[in-house]
C-alpha cells in the first residue's frame, strides 16, 4: 500500500434542486433564505471517490470547506461518511468571492496545509452557481495537472493516475502525472451513507465558533479554552483557518480579488406570454391542430 | 487605433470535427463585434486543421487564428491552455467565448485563472453596454454576461470591467447557428506558441464513443412525457405521438427517475437543454429545473390535468385534461388530415 495525502474541497449549498411550495414567494420567485444548506452533491462523489482511494490504496483524506461557520455541518457529515480530518476556512474577507478569489483561497489552503498533496478532489460543479470553474482554476493555481469530468479511477500509483472521463459523446481514458486535481460527476459512484458509530462519534464535533453554546454540555470544563483542549484530545475539535492562517493576499480575494462583479439578479417568475387554453373536447383539439397548421408549427 | 480589441471566438475540434458550438457561437460574436465596431475571429487549435478556416470564414468570422502542430491534435488542458494564453498576450482581444462544452469548461478556466481574468460560466445571452462601477466609475462599452444561476431560479447580469479580455463559455444550442454565405472569405493568421517543456501534460489512451440514439438537441418538435404519464407501458403514448408529429421524444427527470424512460432522453437541467419550435409537455409539472432547459423553446403546449401546474405558467397553449383521453385525439385528428 502507498499512502496517498488527498483533500477533498467540499461546498455548502442551498440546495435549490428541491425547491417546495414553502420556498416560493407570492410573486413566483424563490426565497433563497428559506431553502435548506446541504452538502453539494457532486462534492459527495468527490469524497466517495476519495475514500474508495484509501480502502484501495491507502491513504489520508482531508476534507476543506470554505464558507461560513455553519459550513460545519458538511464538514462532520464529512467526518459520519469516513474522512480523516476535516477544516473550514472561514474569514469575513472572504466575503464576495467569484470563483477566481475562491479557487486562490482554496490554492492558499492546499499549499500551505498540504504541500505534499498527491490528489486533490472536487465536485464536478455546485449546484448554486453551477459554473465548474474553481476545480480548473484551483489547479491552474497550485500548478497541478487537471482532469474534469472524472467517472472512475482505473490505476494509481505514486507517479501517474489513469481515469476514466466523460466527453461530449462518450468517454476518454487519460493518463495524468501527479500531483492532480480531479472533479468528479454524480455518475462515479453512489456516496456511502452515514456510518452510525462515526455519527455518534463526530456529531459532538465543533470549530471555535461552537464551543460557546456547547459549554453547558460539558459541566467538567469551565471554560471554552478548556472545552478546547477536551475536544482536541478527543479529536473532535475542528481546526478553522483565516485569511492569514493560509497566508492569503488580502488584495487576492473577497470584492478585492474578483473580476467579476453582479450588474443585476432578475427572479424568474411565472408568466406566459399570451396563453391560451383549448378545452380538451374533440371540437376543441380539431381548432387547436388547425391553429397550429396555420402557424407552420408542423 | 482601434478603440477596442477584437471579439474572439474558440472554435473547439475534437478528432478534427469541427464542434458545432464554435460555429453557433459566431452569431453572437457577429453582433457583439459589429456594436464594438471590430473583427470577429476565430481560433483554432489542433493538427492540420487549417482547412476548418474556410467554414468559419463563411459563417462570419473576419480572421482565423490558427495554431496547427502536430502536438495539438488531440485536446490537452495545458498545451491548448498555453496557445491561447499566449495568443491573447500577442494580440489583446477584448471579448474571448468558448462553448460551455466539456472541453470549454475544462479549458476557459484554466486560462482565466493564469491570466487573473474574469469568467462567467454557461451564459445563454451577451450584450454590450455601460457599467457603473460602486467607485464611481463609469465603464464603457462592456460585456453583459447573462446567465441563469442558482438553479435556474434567477437571471444574473455579469460584468468584469476593468480586465481583458473579457471571457464567458456560452451555453450550447442556445444561440442560432448563423447562416452560410458560400465564398465569404478572411484572414488566416498562423501562431507557433511555445510548447517546449510544458508540465502537466495528460495523455489519452482510450476512447470510446457511445452512440447517441436521442437528438433532443437537433429536433424541430419535442414530445416530452412526464411524472403524469404514470408507467413505462404509458410512454408508449408519448412515443406514438411523437411518431405522428415526427418529433423526439422528451421527458422530465420524475419519469426517468420513475423508469419510464431511458436518462438519454432527459430535457431540463440535468439533461439536455432544447430550444426546438414546438415542445409538448404531456404529463409534466414544470420544475424549474425542467422549465431551464426547454422554456426557451419558440411554442409550448402543456397537457396536464392538474390547473395548477407550474408549466402552465409559460405556455403558449394550454389543455387542461387526462393526458390520456387528449393525446390520442390529437393523434387522430392529425392523422385524418393526412388522409384528407
Amino acid at each position: 500500500m502507498s499512502d496517498f495525502l488527498m483533500v477533498v474541497l467540499v461546498k455548502q449549498v442551498p440546495d435549490t434542486k428541491n425547491i417546495t411550495g414553502e420556498a416560493m414567494k407570492e410573486d413566483g420567485t424563490v426565497n433563497r433564505a428559506a431553502l435548506p444548506a446541504i452538502f453539494n452533491p457532486e462534492d459527495l462523489n468527490a469524497l466517495e471517490m476519495a475514500l474508495q482511494v484509501k480502502e484501495q490504496y491507502g491513504g489520508t483524506v482531508n476534507v476543506i470547506s470554505m464558507g461560513p461557520p455553519s459550513a460545519v455541518e458538511v464538514l462532520k457529515e464529512a467526518l459520519y461518511r469516513g474522512a480523516d480530518h476535516v477544516h473550514l476556512i472561514s474569514d469575513r474577507t472572504f466575503a464576495g468571492s467569484d470563483t477566481l478569489a475562491t479557487s486562490f483561497a482554496l490554492k492558499q489552503a492546499v499549499k500551505t496545509k498540504f504541500p505534499d498533496v498527491d490528489i486533490v478532489f472536487c465536485g464536478r460543479q455546485a449546484i448554486d452557481g453551477d459554473t465548474a470553474q474553481v476545480g480548473p482554476q484551483t489547479a491552474e493555481k497550485l500548478g497541478i495537472a487537471q482532469v474534469t469530468y472524472v467517472e472512475h479511477i482505473d490505476a494509481l500509483n505514486k507517479k501517474t493516475i489513469k481515469v476514466r472521463k466523460l466527453i461530449d459523446d462518450g468517454s476518454e481514458i487519460l493518463e495524468a502525472p501527479l500531483p492532480v486535481l480531479l472533479t468528479v460527476t454524480n455518475t462515479a459512484n453512489e456516496p456511502r451513507p452515514f456510518s452510525a458509530k462515526r455519527l455518534l462519534k463526530y456529531r459532538k464535533a465543533a470549530t471555535e465558533f461552537g464551543l460557546h453554546e456547547l459549554l453547558s454540555n460539558y459541566p467538567q470544563c469551565k471554560t471554552t479554552e478548556e472545552l478546547k483542549e477536551h475536544l482536541k484530545k478527543k479529536g473532535l475539535f475542528i481546526e478553522m483557518w483565516n485569511a492569514r492562517d493560509i497566508g492569503a493576499d488580502p488584495d487576492q480575494i473577497g470584492f478585492a480579488g474578483s473580476p467579476t462583479m453582479v450588474k443585476k439578479i432578475e427572479s424568474i417568475t411565472l408568466t406566459g406570454s399570451g396563453f391560451k387554453e383549448i378545452p380538451p373536447t374533440d371540437e376543441g383539439i380539431k381548432d387547436f391542430v388547425a391553429e397550429l397548421i396555420e402557424d407552420h408549427v408542423w | 487605433m482601434a478603440k477596442h480589441g477584437e471579439v474572439w471566438v474558440y472554435a473547439e475540434q475534437d478528432w478534427d470535427i469541427l464542434k458545432e458550438i464554435g460555429v453557433e457561437l459566431l452569431s453572437k460574436g457577429r453582433e457583439l463585434a459589429d456594436t464594438l465596431k471590430v473583427p470577429l475571429c476565430s481560433v483554432l487549435i489542433g493538427s492540420k486543421v487549417k482547412r476548418h478556416a474556410d467554414t468559419l470564414f463563411e459563417h462570419g468570422a473576419d480572421k482565423v487564428y490558427v495554431c496547427d502542430n502536430p502536438s495539438l491534435a488531440h485536446y490537452d488542458t495545458v498545451k491548448y491552455a498555453k496557445a491561447i494564453e499566449e495568443l491573447v498576450e500577442r494580440y489583446r482581444p477584448e471579448i474571448v467565448l468558448y462553448g460551455a462544452s466539456p472541453q470549454g469548461r475544462d479549458l476557459a478556466p484554466r486560462i482565466a485563472s493564469k491570466l487573473r481574468v474574469g469568467l462567467t460560466a454557461d451564459c445563454t445571452d451577451l450584450q454590450i453596454g455601460n457599467y457603473k462601477h460602486t467607485d464611481g466609475n463609469e465603464y464603457r462599452d462592456i460585456l453583459y454576461q447573462i446567465r441563469p444561476a442558482f438553479g435556474g431560479n434567477i437571471i444574473a447580469t455579469i460584468v468584469s470591467p476593468k480586465k481583458r479580455p473579457q471571457m464567458a463559455t456560452v451555453r450550447e444550442g442556445v444561440m442560432p447557428t448563423p447562416s452560410r454565405q458560400d465564398g465569404r472569405k478572411g484572414e488566416v493568421i498562423e501562431f507557433k506558441p511555445s510548447l517546449n517543456n510544458l508540465k502537466n501534460i495528460t495523455q489519452i489512451l482510450k476512447r470510446e464513443k457511445t452512440e447517441k440514439r436521442v437528438n433532443l438537441k437537433g429536433a424541430q418538435i419535442i414530445v416530452s412525457g412526464g411524472y403524469g404519464v404514470g408507467s413505462r407501458d404509458g410512454f408508449n403514448l408519448i412515443k406514438e405521438f411523437a411518431a405522428a408529429l415526427g418529433a423526439e421524444v422528451g421527458a422530465s427527470r420524475a419519469a426517468v427517475d420513475a423508469g419510464f424512460v431511458e436518462k438519454d432522453h432527459q430535457v431540463g437541467q440535468t439533461g439536455t437543454t432544447v430550444r426546438p419550435k414546438l415542445y409538448i409537455a404531456c404529463g409534466i409539472s414544470g420544475s424549474v429545473q425542467h422549465r431551464a432547459g426547454m422554456d426557451q423553446s419558440a411554442k409550448i403546449v402543456a397537457i396536464n390535468n392538474n390547473p395548477e401546474a407550474p408549466i402552465f405558467g409559460i405556455a403558449h397553449y394550454g389543455i387542461i385534461g387526462d393526458l390520456h383521453e387528449v393525446i390520442p385525439k390529437i393523434i387522430e385528428d392529425i392523422k385524418k388530415r393526412r388522409v384528407d
